[in-house]
């Protein structure tokens, strides 16, 4: 059976030369770049060299001012609480958004818990963060606001250049998520005043468990965890360099092939968009039409639900993800889907598509063959009908 | 995630449909939830002769939807009013816990038939 894998918002495959750039580090170079010994000397050079291809990705002037990381959700969690912590004397107010990373939100809560006010700003029906409402929350009491680059699941771009020109007028710091976005669209955090952002190596063809947060020069943090003072003093224990090794390559190869890839990718979304919104009824986009990341394609489905769809593709060898409630361990529909304004039994028919390199035309043009079927297998099954969920 | 045996209940679902002069309609769940269930029954001599089903839902509301329209076909209505959730779960081999609240109403809906189907014949009366 034909396979067909759109599901790289979840889970990406490592390019082999990522893995071929790694394995040097496992067996013949694995030294502690805390050692003065040439083993030592040979993995501090390796150690710079990568985070010298992170900086150039985000176009940050200074390597020093990236450190390596467990992953996004460590990069979120260290940046936010780091702020938090370190500028609790200046002021206790956070401001981010309702369709976060549950890496930011989470983190918000918790901040909550320990004193801290936290604005969640709303999105409108595409998914774009609401600017006026976000430049009325801040205060004199603001002192981060964080907003993600872009969403993973419904794909929106969110206008960062005009949000960090508010936090630079407003002397707030300024965090951003960029993990979804990262590698798959031009960033540079010089001139959209970014002053931490958060990037993944998974979301970039990289190994697992490997990310970096960009600190601008000048921005203090206190560490989250306490040892030998690693990275900056900001993130001790022993470097994992193989996986480093691999997030450089991987940020060097997505940088070289953005520009190229992105077009293919736009080309890929938006013939699914185009072919699915046509050939199936009372079918729907969800989030902005063309501020989006380039291979993500979420659609709707009315009086379906999202789980059965994923099951009825799969036995096509169709792998997708839904933002259902069914598939997660909460019973709620996705955040993200509820922000933009889906009522509960909208939402839980939405699945997304996230395409990626090994994904070609021939794959879209099964999904559009196969996905019709799909729905009306279901459709033919549930007791709803357009007009009792259209309201 | 899902048995061999829910899968196969997803994929070739029995008895789908409606009874358009059904003896008794139960419904259950609610759409918000991502679960909804209409069981439709005909009796005939206090027996179950025809169960159909209309579901929306995840694998495990078709799934045991159907598998409920299967063990309750030619019962008698006390012995379907007997079928448990747990019954159905286990005819399955098994639903992941977190299916068993949710998705698993598909008895309640039979239930919900059956006692429709006993109103109405007490109103008759």
């Amino acid at each position: 059976m034909r396979k067909v894998y759109v599901d790289h918002g979840a889970g990406m495959p490592l390019d082999s030369r990522v893995l071929e750039a790694m394995k040097p580090y496992f067996l013949a170079d694995y030294g502690n770049p805390s050692s003065s010994h040439s083993y030592g000397n040979s993995a501090k050079e390796a150690l710079a060299a990568s985070r010298e291809k992170v900086a150039r990705l985000v176009a940050a002037e200074k390597s020093r001012d990236v450190i390596f990381t467990s992953g996004g959700t460590e990069s979120n969690n260290l940046a936010l609480k780091g702020v938090a912590f370190r500028n609790r004397e200046k002021g206790n107010h956070i401001i981010t958004t309702a369709i976060e990373h549950m890496s930011v939100i989470n983190v918000c809560k918790y901040l909550q818990k320990q004193g801290f006010e936290v604005t969640y700003v709303p999105v409108d029906t595409q998914g774009v963060v609401d600017v006026e409402k976000l430049k009325a929350a801040i205060t004199d009491k603001t002192i981060l606001i964080s907003v993600m680059y872009a969403n993973g699941e419904i794909g929106t771009i969110q206008p960062i250049r005009e949000i960090g020109k508010l936090a630079r007028e407003n002397s707030v710091l300024f965090h951003v998520d960029a993990v979804a976005a990262a590698g798959k669209v031009p960033i540079n955090v010089k001139e959209e005043n970014i002053d931490l952002l958060s990037v993944s190596s998974n979301d970039m063809y990289g190994p697992k468990g490997v990310g970096a947060l960009y600190i601008k020069q000048g921005t203090k943090l206190v560490p989250i965890d306490q040892g030998g003072g690693q990275e900056n003093g900001l993130r001790s224990g022993t470097e994992n360099i193989p996986g480093i090794v691999g997030m450089g390559k991987a940020a060097e190869l997505a940088q070289t092939e953005m520009e190229s890839e992105g077009k293919r990718l736009t080309g890929l979304r938006d013939k699914l968009i185009k072919g699915v919104l046509g050939k199936i009824d009372y079918s729907f986009l969800n989030g902005h039409p063309s501020q989006r990341l380039p291979g993500n394609a979420n659609l709707r489905f009315s009086y379906i639900e999202g789980e059965s769809l994923i099951l009825g593709l799969d036995l096509y060898g169709i792998q997708v993800s839904s933002g259902s409630a069914c598939t997660s361990k909460t019973l709620e529909p996705s955040h993200v889907l509820t922000a933009i304004g889906l009522p509960h039994e909208v939402a839980h028919g939405s699945l997304v598509f996230t395409m990626g390199k090994q994904n070609s035309e021939d794959d879209v043009n099964y999904i559009l063959e196969v996905l019709p079927d799909v729905v009306n297998r279901l459709r033919a099954l549930s007791p709803l009908t357009p007009k009792e969920i259209l309201r | 995630m899902y048995s061999e045996k829910v899968m196969d209940h997803f994929m070739k679902p029995r008895n789908v449909g409606e009874i358009p002069d059904a003896d008794g309609v139960g419904t259950v769940g609610n759409p918000v939830c991502g679960d909804l269930m209409t069981m439709y029954i005909k009796v005939k001599d206090n027996k179950l002769a025809d169960v159909k089903f209309k579901t929306f839902g995840c694998g495990a509301a078709i799934a045991t939807s159907s598998m409920t329209t299967e063990m309750a076909k030619g019962k008698t209505i006390e012995e379907a009013m007997k079928i448990t959730r747990a019954d159905v779960a286990k005819n399955l081999g098994g639903l992941p816990p977190i299916k068993m609240h949710c998705s698993n109403l598909a008895a309640d809906a039979l239930h919900e038939a059956i006692k429709d189907y006993q109103k109405k014949k007490e109103a008759k009366k």
